[in-house]
């Protein structure tokens, strides 16, 4: 890894000559372009999986074939528990409704509670890293130390503390999905403000903030516009690392009973606490589908992550499609998931990049 | 996630890299330091649960509400003290905490130190097995994946990592039982014991929790059989998804250290391959993967939430959701302000045991 070869994506931005295709520099397809062999295998599978996904579930009144809350078609009552066939491809479950759309308006809810509980975590994570890591001081231990309190606690429990705050334990469509969306922001903050953090942190001594500085920038600019702008390069990692997370937290809490009332949404955890007594009795088809829906969806997007996780890793990249450069390493190893900084052999030691102005156009001439 | 995002900052490295290394510094003075955070990790997590439960109003309410009339509600928050200012109580519960006393349940009116003792072993004993099932599973299989990078193995086992990380503990508790206990009935389905081997262990004059333990103590081999065949399914449940995270993490780090000069060296002074991953890259890997390890006991104990409840395995977890659906938050508050003390106390150790392998980790 050279340090010229690093740098090349950034460079181009104050020139424009040398910039590269707009197309090219979108994150997933950068990467994707980045990837061979097995890796990209992997992305590509990943990708196809959450397309999927997220095709499901914006169609999903479109597919499935009643509604979530559905009871009786145009020949009577469904009735319960009906094995799969007829006109029901995979059966009914013990409430009665018809297991297909259910897995199908499961999808919604799932993408619903990712992009609010990301969005909000993202914001929240992000305005406290800035903060905390820019002006320092007992702000910033205090939040620090809370933090990484928070970030060593099971998720699920706080979630389920943050659901019974948020709905005392029951729910309606809005209040259910709301709850846990901001039952799992409040166990994603911690992630996203310790990266942020910790960029700002090593940003905040760049030459090129100092200087802002003395041309009298208020804090305000110098946040936004110089700290916040290239602070922000890891987050597409851990915004889909997250995202599985999400699914499985919301999965966890309907599976506990604190989901969504089959009345209001269709959500996988809760038909898979329904199946529970099923089992015991031999009828698979009520809990395999939601099931194999969540883990379908995780793994996908886990894929992804992985994937783009790896690439990011010098260590573990391995091979690379030739010309395609992978961004600047040196950043990566704030991801607290690159080993990169705490392993022996860590590239801590190794390839201690002198850290660059990253973005020529940002700085004050 | 918890799993790629590792290498966690606790609370002890994060203060403890604030301070200047005066002179060294010493062991000592590091787990010093690293001891008396915990308290305020603790401190932290249980008002936070305080806090936060309080704001819904008061737990007579929560529980009793609609079955009592609001006379007698009154009567039993005026009773309970939780009529009093918010502050008062909470100063008096952190006393309690300090001095082992997390109040008393509501549903079933026992103190909630006593459900803790009886159910925490229960706990442990799911947690120890599927540790193991973890360690066995995950650690020889990251060290494949690794010396076998971007092959065919390799690719395998990430995907069979991806799999178990995927895999929700309850769902893949869901299949166990209906493979292995409905459809081929080799496993039972649920418990920590057949009704028999419990008499048998009931009557034992000093009682661990253990039931291993205590089936060993019966000296009924049946008992123990039993007792080991119940456990089996929902340690693989747990297992297998901290396995998956064990695979990734050993892979990751056995691969930066397999690149580093001295397994080279080592392998042109003709070290046998094996050997070179067992012992040159496995062991300078272990530092990060004891810390992560250590992270790992929060997603164990919030899995076993859920394997308690999918086997109803009668410990704290299976507890917790069963006083969540009596809307009993006193002893909700307690179990998860337990589970709080528990990974502060692990964590603390992890870094003990971290810091007594790699002098680096000492500042």
């Amino acid at each position: 890894m050279t340090r010229i070869d690093s740098l090349e994506p950034d460079v181009g931005t104050a020139g424009g000559a040398r910039k590269p295709s707009l197309l090219s520099r979108l994150p997933i397809v950068h990467q994707l372009r980045q990837s061979v062999g097995l890796q990209r295998g992997m992305l590509v599978a990943g990708l196809v999986i959450t397309a999927l996904f997220i095709l499901t579930a914006i169609f999903a009144p479109v597919i499935a074939p009643y509604g979530y809350s559905q009871l009786r078609g145009d020949d009577g009552v469904f009735g319960a528990q009906q094995a799969p066939g007829g006109s029901h491809l995979l059966g009914t479950t013990v409430g009665g409704y018809d297991v297909l759309s259910r897995v199908i308006w499961g999808s919604q809810t799932a993408l619903f509670v990712i992009v609010v509980a990301v969005l909000l975590s993202i914001f929240a994570g992000v305005f406290l890293g800035l903060v905390s890591g820019y002006f320092g001081g007992w702000l910033d231990r205090v939040l620090v130390v809370v933090c990484d309190a928070v970030y060593a606690f099971p998720s699920l429990l706080l979630a389920i503390v943050m659901s019974i705050v948020i709905s005392g334990g029951k729910s309606n469509l809005v209040g259910g999905v709301l709850a846990a969306a901001i039952s799992i922001t409040v166990v994603f903050i911690p992630q996203y403000f310790r990266v942020i953090r910790a960029e700002t942190v090593r940003i905040k001594a760049e030459a090129y903030v100092e200087s802002a500085r003395v041309l009298g920038a208020s804090n305000f600019r110098i946040m936004s516009r110089h700290v916040l702008r290239n602070a922000t390069r890891t987050l597409p990692l851990i915004f889909t690392l997250n995202s599985s997370e999400a699914i499985l937290t919301l999965a966890g809490l309907g599976f506990l009973g604190f989901g969504i009332e089959p009345t209001a949404a269709a959500e996988w955890g809760y038909d898979l606490n329904k199946s529970l007594s099923d089992v015991t009795s031999g009828i698979w088809w009520t809990s395999l589908f939601p099931g194999l829906a969540i883990v379908l969806v995780v793994m996908g997007i886990t894929l992804v992550g992985e994937s783009l996780n790896d690439l990011a890793d010098p260590r573990l990249r391995g091979r690379r499609a030739v010309g395609a450069s992978s961004g600047l390493v040196a950043e990566t190893s704030v991801v607290p998931g690159g080993t990169l900084d705490a392993g022996p052999g860590g590239l801590a030691g190794l390839e201690n990049l002198p850290t660059l102005p990253l973005d020529d156009s940002e700085a004050p001439r | 996630m918890t799993t790629v995002i590792s290498t966690p900052t606790t609370p002890g490295a994060i203060s403890a890299t604030k301070k200047k290394p005066s002179g060294g510094g010493g062991i000592g003075r590091y787990l010093l330091v690293r001891f008396l955070l915990i308290f305020p990790t603790i401190f932290i997590l249980v008002s936070m649960v305080f806090w936060l439960m309080r704001t819904t109003g008061d737990p007579i309410t929560a529980a009793l509400g609609g079955r009592l009339g609001p006379d007698q509600l009154a009567e039993r928050i005026h009773a309970a003290g939780y009529d009093r200012p918010i502050l008062i109580q909470y100063v008096e519960y952190l006393g309690q905490i300090f001095t082992g006393n997390f109040g008393t349940t509501l549903s079933t009116n026992r103190p909630v130190s006593e459900v803790l003792l009886t159910y925490g072993a229960a706990t442990a004993e799911l947690a120890f097995y599927s540790l193991l099932v973890a360690f066995i599973v995950g650690i020889p299989l990251g060290m494949v994946a690794a010396y076998w990078r971007d092959k065919s193995p390799d690719a395998f086992l990430r995907i069979f990592a991806i799999l178990c990380y995927a895999t929700p503990v309850f769902f893949a508790g869901l299949l166990f039982k209906l493979v292995f206990a409905v459809w081929l009935k080799v496993l039972p389905v649920a418990g920590r014991a057949s009704t028999g081997s419990e008499l048998q262990m009931q009557v034992l004059p000093n009682k661990t929790g253990f039931y291993t333990i205590d089936a060993l103590q019966t000296g009924n081999s049946a008992v123990l059989v039993d007792v080991l065949s119940h456990a089996v399914l929902p340690a693989l449940a747990l297992g297998l998804l901290t396995a998956g995270v064990f695979l990734r993490l050993v892979r990751t780090n056995v691969i930066g250290t397999l690149g580093t000069d001295y397994v080279d060296a080592a392998r042109s002074r003709g070290v046998s391959e094996f050997r070179l991953v067992r012992k040159h890259a496995y062991r300078p890997a272990l530092i990060p993967i004891i810390t992560v390890i250590g992270l790992q006991i929060a997603l164990l104990l919030g899995g076993a939430v859920l394997t308690e409840t999918t086997f109803e395995w009668k410990g704290l977890g299976f507890m917790l959701s069963e006083f969540l659906k009596a809307r009993d938050f006193v002893a909700v508050q307690g179990i998860v302000a337990l589970l709080a003390v528990i990974v502060a106390l692990s964590n603390f150790i992890v870094d003990v045991i971290a810091a007594l392998i790699d002098p680096r980790v000492r500042y």
